[in-house]
């Protein structure tokens, strides 16, 4: 009787000791290969200044059963929501009859490479511009359609299929145009600043700690080369302000709105962080 | 959620007597009756209920759902094939809903 | 087996509760363990399920019970006379034990397919074949279900 109390409480402190010690710790020695033609590379030299020697992609942290969803185009399922995305993409809507493809023609053409150097400089709304403000900003001056709603399915699908385009095309933040600098400067200060109840920043994880489990997830270097991924928690592709608010929300803080400044900003830093690694849209993580 | 899409992996061509192996895809919240919505009302189940797959009208395979299956449903399973023709493939959504792919495949 | 349980709770910081269910009979924890034993009797028809022939592949540990892929393949000739009528699959920890259930036919070439199911935590997935002689078999894996640190 007594036994049964004893011993899984010594395992219980083992395992937190285990833990703590990081087994397990590294990341998996894999290569991603789409279709068994494309290779993506997963780990690469970090940029000059980066905390890190090499970036890692989060494909890399995950099961043998998630990693192997990535590397087929078929049982990906965040592919269904690049598939909706062309339709999307096709589809007229908005007060000038147009559709995206009106003005961009073939996607596969005119997208190659293009999402890959988001989030960028906008002269005209002086900030920086993601995908899905760009996409907003075309809709509304262009097409004379409604912005799309935070996060809106079809948002989501435009902007999946966009980047898409960009597979395999190196992550690419340009620091020098406008006033992308102080951005990226402030996208750093929030990075490193601990919010919430539970008084985490994005380091405490992903600089701090990756590597290691918190509870039963892998932590990953926070790489975002893959958004909008699907997650299998979601069952549904996520948006990275998504991830990025439910991170937030995770360390009992209020949750910035989605295309917030502050958001924003750390889109600008956490991409430059990324920087070496490849756009993987639509990744399969956890 | 946008009318379900199916997507299906069959080869173009395979040999008589080949055993190939077929992969499907259908984009399907599979909302299983557990989960409840912010005012704590059960949200009612509405999922792909059954999957059927015939070639030339004769049933090669078929699978009965249950909620437990992931959302948008993945499948995959073989056939024999003896001849050319065509696979075709049916879910049925409990809406009474059913969405179809179909596929031909030469074989020689 | 010791070796097993211990590598398993290492996985999971602050597995208190793991280590608790990881000394109760298995069959015992299972929420289900009625409903499961049910529905395999009713499927099976009166044959006692044997161990053989049928080979359930579910990972080890699930990184998310969401989306866990699970195959089976039951070894058979797959001719008109002899084959893999249908496979049964059960989780016995979900809130009803049903998962799908997987009919063959000998235009079938093999009685082999693979899915992604959920399951609500840590379980036994069962595979149980019926073949078109009568004769049933089953496999069982304990699927390690892991709780999420956190994340949008």
């Amino acid at each position: 009787m007594k036994l049964k109390i004893v011993v899984p409480l010594a395992l219980g402190i083992l395992a937190t000791g285990l833990a703590a010690a990081g087994l397990r710790a590294d990341p998996v020695d894999d290569r991603l290969v789409i279709d068994g033609e494309r290779e993506i590379p997963t780990r690469a030299k970090a940029p000059e200044g980066h905390p890190f020697d090499e970036v890692v992609s989060g494909w890399l942290y995950r099961t043998e059963e998630t990693r192997a969803l990535q590397a087929d185009s078929f049982q990906n399922p965040g592919m269904l929501y690049v598939e909706r995305g062309a339709e999307v993409w096709n589809t007229v809507e908005g007060a000038a009859g147009k559709s995206c493809a009106s003005c961009h023609g073939d996607a596969a053409q005119s997208m190659k490479g293009v999402g890959a150097k988001y989030p960028k400089w906008n002269e005209a709304a002086g900030k920086p511009f993601n995908l899905e403000l760009q996409v907003d900003a075309c809709r509304k001056g262009n097409m004379q359609a409604e912005p799309y709603k935070f996060d809106s399915a079809d948002q989501k699908a435009v902007v999946t299929y966009i980047k898409h385009q960009s597979l395999g095309a190196p992550v690419g933040v340009d620091l020098a145009k406008g006033k992308m600098q102080s951005w990226w400067d402030r996208g750093k200060d929030l990075y490193y600043t601990r919010t919430g109840q539970l008084n985490l920043s994005c380091a405490s994880c992903h600089e701090q700690n990756n590597g290691k489990y918190i509870r039963a997830d892998h932590l990953s270097q926070g790489n975002v080369n893959g958004f909008p991924a699907y997650r299998l928690k979601d069952a549904n592709i996520v948006s990275l302000h998504g991830r990025l608010r439910g991170c937030v929300r995770d360390t009992r803080a209020e949750m910035p709105k989605g295309f917030s400044d502050e958001l924003m900003a750390l889109e600008v830093y956490v991409t430059w962080r990324s920087t070496g690694l490849v756009v993987e849209t639509p990744a399969v993580r956890h | 959620m946008a009318t379900p899409k199916p997507r299906v992996k069959v080869p173009a061509k395979a040999a008589k007597g080949e055993v190939v192996t077929i992969k499907t895809l259908i984009s399907h919240e599979m909302e299983s009756g557990q989960r409840k919505d912010k005012d704590g009302k059960t949200i009612p189940r509405q999922i792909i209920n059954k999957f059927t797959c015939t070639f030339n009208g004769q049933p090669v395979f078929w699978c009965d759902m249950a909620p437990a299956i992931s959302a948008n449903p993945y499948l995959e399973f073989t056939a024999k094939v003896m001849e050319s023709g065509t696979f075709t493939f049916t879910w049925l959504d409990d809406n009474g809903s059913v969405y179809t792919a179909e596929n031909k495949i030469a074989v020689e | 087996m010791h070796l097993t349980r211990r590598r398993a709770l290492g996985l999971a910081a602050g597995a208190t509760s793991l280590a608790v269910f990881g000394f109760v009979p298995l069959r015992a924890r299972a929420a289900n363990a009625e409903a499961t034993d049910a529905a395999i009797k009713e499927f099976a028809g009166g044959a006692v399920p044997q161990a053989g022939r049928i080979v359930l592949d579910a990972p080890e540990i699930a990184e998310n019970g969401n989306t866990v892929p699970i195959s089976v393949a039951v070894e058979s000739p797959m001719t008109a006379g002899d084959y893999v009528q249908s496979v049964m699959f059960l989780a016995d920890g979900n809130p009803n034990p049903s998962v799908a259930t997987l009919h063959f036919s000998p235009m079938s070439g093999t009685a082999a397919a693979t899915t992604r199911i959920r399951l609500a935590k840590t379980q036994n997935v069962l595979a149980v074949a019926k073949m078109s002689n009568g004769a049933v078999f089953v496999d069982t894996k304990l699927v390690k279900v892991t709780i999420g640190g956190c994340g949008g």
